[in-house]
């Protein structure tokens, strides 16, 4: 199924696209291709890194979550990382999202996506300006992201690195007045080098869901559901107890906090041997206090 | 004038004495070799013309013909030469001492070089009454080792005709002791900073044989890891450590690891070697491989997603069967490949998946995925165990604290063996990696928090039924260092934490 052609001024035309319209060139869109059925627009595009870190995609994640919870459309480029972190993050709370592709809509791209396509074609739309067959070329990207700008009442760039394509997202929506905003990272590494640089170049922070407040007056108020489930104090509500670790566990948890820890250094730290410190992240991880990583990592849990 | 010798064929592991026979008889002068024999045999005739001559005796200028029987048996190498030789020389003097088999290459001048394989023919022909061996010099003590047969070592072929006319009294070679320390190349663990959970991986792999992956960076010290598990595995029993050394000795790798050593052999060939080389095979005799050298120890796959699919399909077999059978155009032999795996492998192609410090992981997801993909299949199914092995930083490297050594850990494996040992007379497995499906209900005895564990655990994680067994065959061991009865609680939960991330 290759979905149907929506042409330039049809009765669902989606609004926003119209504006690119106005920046000229080759800006405009006269059709797209689309797969589902149009969610309400514009949303918030919420894009990224492809090879973002494990908090790149939790805050992805969340902030998909926020979003979908609120009945605020998710926009994104349903690639690998970040986005498809969003959709699936909007997906699971129960949202609409709208996956804006770099080929046609009859392309199997990115291949590991095949699961996320059927849902989001079922609860949102795929969209594409390409023909069906158009495959994934390199210059389709940057030229698509002016769709999700357009898409979008603002953009939230999660992580990017210095050339990340979600940069030029967030130039299209600088160029088409819509909101700019950024979520702030570590200053380390080149991970959040250019969702940082946006920061300082103006872009607004994100700092959690009321920042869209003024676009998105939905967002004002923390819904009750928002309420991160922070997990209860071992012992609480927890079927079995760790019991001769209680007071191992409570230090343990305050070690680990959303960025990952070194197993080795938790063990150090409380100064437990290997078989010990397995049984206690063991009893945590199967209450859902921790998970485990690649890399002998040990973070708190996504949402 | 018919006269013969006794010598003897390998296949694999085994082999068939054979009877050389030489008939002289009259005709033009001719040398001529028959029984199935290959290339190396038939230039034995040259050998054999010319070491008889420059040793002093006459080569009959009459019709030779020399035959090899059983006549239907395949046979190859050098190690006939002397056999032939004495048979020969038979047809035309007196050599009493007709219950000696003859192995040895013969040198030009007449002196006897070293074959490869001597060993396994010396248990071979023990086992069909022939006690009494003359072999070269070089290849003296591996045959020694085989109890009750007595070995005469000689480095030509003078002196072996001297021994058989009974002119020469030589005293049989002593069998060497068996039994040594450490083998060459050994790691101890306390040598190892950190990296906990690897080496408790590695004390339960030791335990229960089971067969543990490696994830880490390179640099990370897998390779040091791997070794030092050689090192936590019991001593070899002395038939167990006679049929590696046999091993060895077909491969002529007997200077690789002396044939006395009670410790289990720690193989780790490169990514590069030919599938002959892994699970057996070459062009002639069937060569064991890899796999077999290992039997008994350890065999270490580094790069395990670099080595080509094909090899790591072929090691299903001795990794289910616990030994490998090998299929030449002659014949199919088998070898035993009763080792443990440590495969290790990058966590993605860069390696630097869930570093923290700069530069971090640089692949993208679905080449991450791909690359891990690799790591599926039947050998993945056989793999009980996955450990992270990260880089360590300053801190985790130069902390304090002592780190055990092995010596220590090993008293542990010990423990848990001697309990499966027990177990093993009514479930007949002889370690919890084989436990099959059904055995592992009755033998893991969950208490009921054990069980809640695994019920919470298999809904969290959705395990699969594979993984489920995978579970328990891990917390069995667990179990047994600790020395417990039934599978506790917190030997599931320290299970779960090697299980691996991904299905």
């Amino acid at each position: 199924m290759t979905g149907h052609r929506l042409a330039a001024g049809a009765g669902c035309w989606p609004p926003g696209l119209a504006d690119l319209d106005q920046l000229g060139g080759s800006c405009g869109v006269r059709s797209i291709w689309l797969e589902g059925e149009l969610p309400p627009l514009p949303g918030v595009a919420l894009v990224g890194s492809r090879q973002a870190t494990f908090a790149g995609l939790e805050a992805a994640r969340r902030i998909g979550a926020d979003l979908g919870r609120r009945g605020v459309t998710v926009v994104s480029g349903f690639a690998l990382g970040v986005d498809a972190a969003a959709h699936r993050g909007c997906l699971a709370a129960g949202g609409q999202t709208v996956a804006v592709l770099g080929c046609g809509l009859a392309v199997d791209y990115p291949r590991s996506h095949r699961g996320l396509r059927t849902e989001v074609s079922l609860r949102g739309a795929l969209v594409s300006e390409y023909t069906a067959w158009d495959g994934p070329r390199a210059w389709h990207f940057p030229h698509r992201n002016r769709i999700i700008a357009a898409l979008s009442r603002a953009v939230v760039v999660v992580e990017a690195g210095e050339k990340s394509g979600a940069l030029s997202t967030a130039r299209w929506a600088a160029d088409l007045g819509r909101e700019v905003l950024a979520v702030p990272g570590s200053i380390l590494g080149q991970a959040n080098r250019g969702s940082n640089r946006l920061l300082r170049d103006g872009a607004r922070p994100y700092l959690d869901v009321s920042d869209l407040a003024d676009v998105f007056p939905e967002c004002a108020v923390p819904g009750a559901s928002d309420r991160r489930r922070r997990p209860e104090r071992p012992g609480g509500e927890a079927a079995n107890p760790p019991l001769e670790a209680g007071d191992h566990a409570a230090r343990l948890l305050a070690l680990v906090s959303a960025e990952p820890v070194p197993r080795e250094l938790i063990g150090r730290a409380l100064g437990l041997g290997a078989s010990g410190l397995a049984v206690l992240l063991g009893e945590l991880e199967l209450e859902g206090h921790v998970r485990s990583l690649p890399g002998g990592l040990v973070a708190r849990p996504r949402w | 004038m018919v006269a013969t010798a006794i010598s003897c064929a390998v296949q694999g592991l085994s082999g068939v004495p054979v009877t050389v026979e030489a008939d002289v008889a009259n005709g033009l002068p001719s040398f001529t070799i028959v029984g199935l024999t290959d290339r190396a045999i038939q230039e034995a005739r040259e050998r054999v013309r010319a070491a008889v001559r420059n040793a002093g005796f006459d080569f009959p200028a009459r019709r030779v013909t020399v035959n090899l029987a059983p006549a239907e048996v395949p046979k190859e190498g050098t190690g006939f030469d002397l056999a032939i030789a004495v048979a020969l020389l038979r047809t035309g003097r007196e050599l009493p001492l007709d219950d000696v088999a003859c192995i040895g290459e013969l040198a030009l001048d007449g002196g006897v070089r070293g074959v490869i394989g001597v060993l396994p023919m010396a248990r071979r022909l023990a086992a069909s009454g022939i006690r009494r061996l003359i072999v070269p010099a070089e290849n003296a003590a591996e045959a020694a080792l085989v109890e009750g047969t007595e070995v005469i070592g000689v480095e030509s072929l003078a002196v072996a005709v001297a021994y058989l006319e009974g002119r020469l009294d030589l005293a049989p070679t002593a069998a060497p002791p068996m039994g040594e320390l450490i083998a060459p190349g050994g790691v101890d663990l306390a040598a190892i900073r950190g990296q906990s959970l690897a080496k408790r991986a590695l004390e339960i792999a030791a335990a229960g044989r089971h067969n543990l992956l490696m994830l880490g960076p390179p640099g990370a010290g897998k390779t040091m890891l791997a070794r030092a598990l050689a090192g936590l595995l019991p001593d070899l029993g002395a038939d167990e450590a006679l049929e590696v050394a046999s091993l060895y000795s077909l491969r002529g790798r007997l200077s690789d690891r002396p044939a006395t050593s009670l410790r289990p052999p720690f193989r780790a060939p490169h990514h590069s070697v030919s599938r002959a080389g892994l699970i057996g095979g070459g062009a002639g005799l069937a060569q064991p491989g890899e796999v077999s050298l290992a039997h008994g120890g350890v065999l270490f796959l580094d790069e395990v997603c670099e080595f080509p699919r094909a090899h790591l399909e072929a090691l299903r077999q001795p990794l289910e069967e616990r030994r490998v059978g090998v299929t030449r155009v002659r014949g199919t032999v088998t070898f035993p490949a009763d080792f443990v795996l440590v495969a290790a492998a990058n966590p993605c192609p860069c390696g630097r998946l869930g570093q923290r410090e700069a530069p971090g992981c640089r692949c993208a997801e679905d080449a991450v995925l791909r690359y891990q993909a690799r790591l599926s299949g039947p050998m993945r199914d056989r793999i009980d165990m996955v450990a992270d092995v990260p880089r360590l930083g300053g801190e985790a490297l130069f902390g304090s604290g002592a780190e055990e050594p092995t010596a220590a850990v090993r008293e542990r494996v010990a423990g848990a063996r001697a309990r499966q040992a027990e177990r093993a007379a009514s479930t007949g497995v002889a370690a919890n990696a084989l436990l099959g499906a059904e055995q592992l209900v009755a033998v893991s005895r969950l208490d009921v928090r054990a069980l809640d564990a695994l019920t919470t655990a298999g809904e969290r994680w959705r395990l699969s039924a594979r993984a489920y067994h995978r579970v328990l065959r891990v917390s069995r061991t667990i179990a047994d260092l600790a020395g417990e009865e039934r599978v506790t609680r917190q030997a599931l939960l320290e299970a779960f934490q090697l299980r691996g991330q991904s299905e």
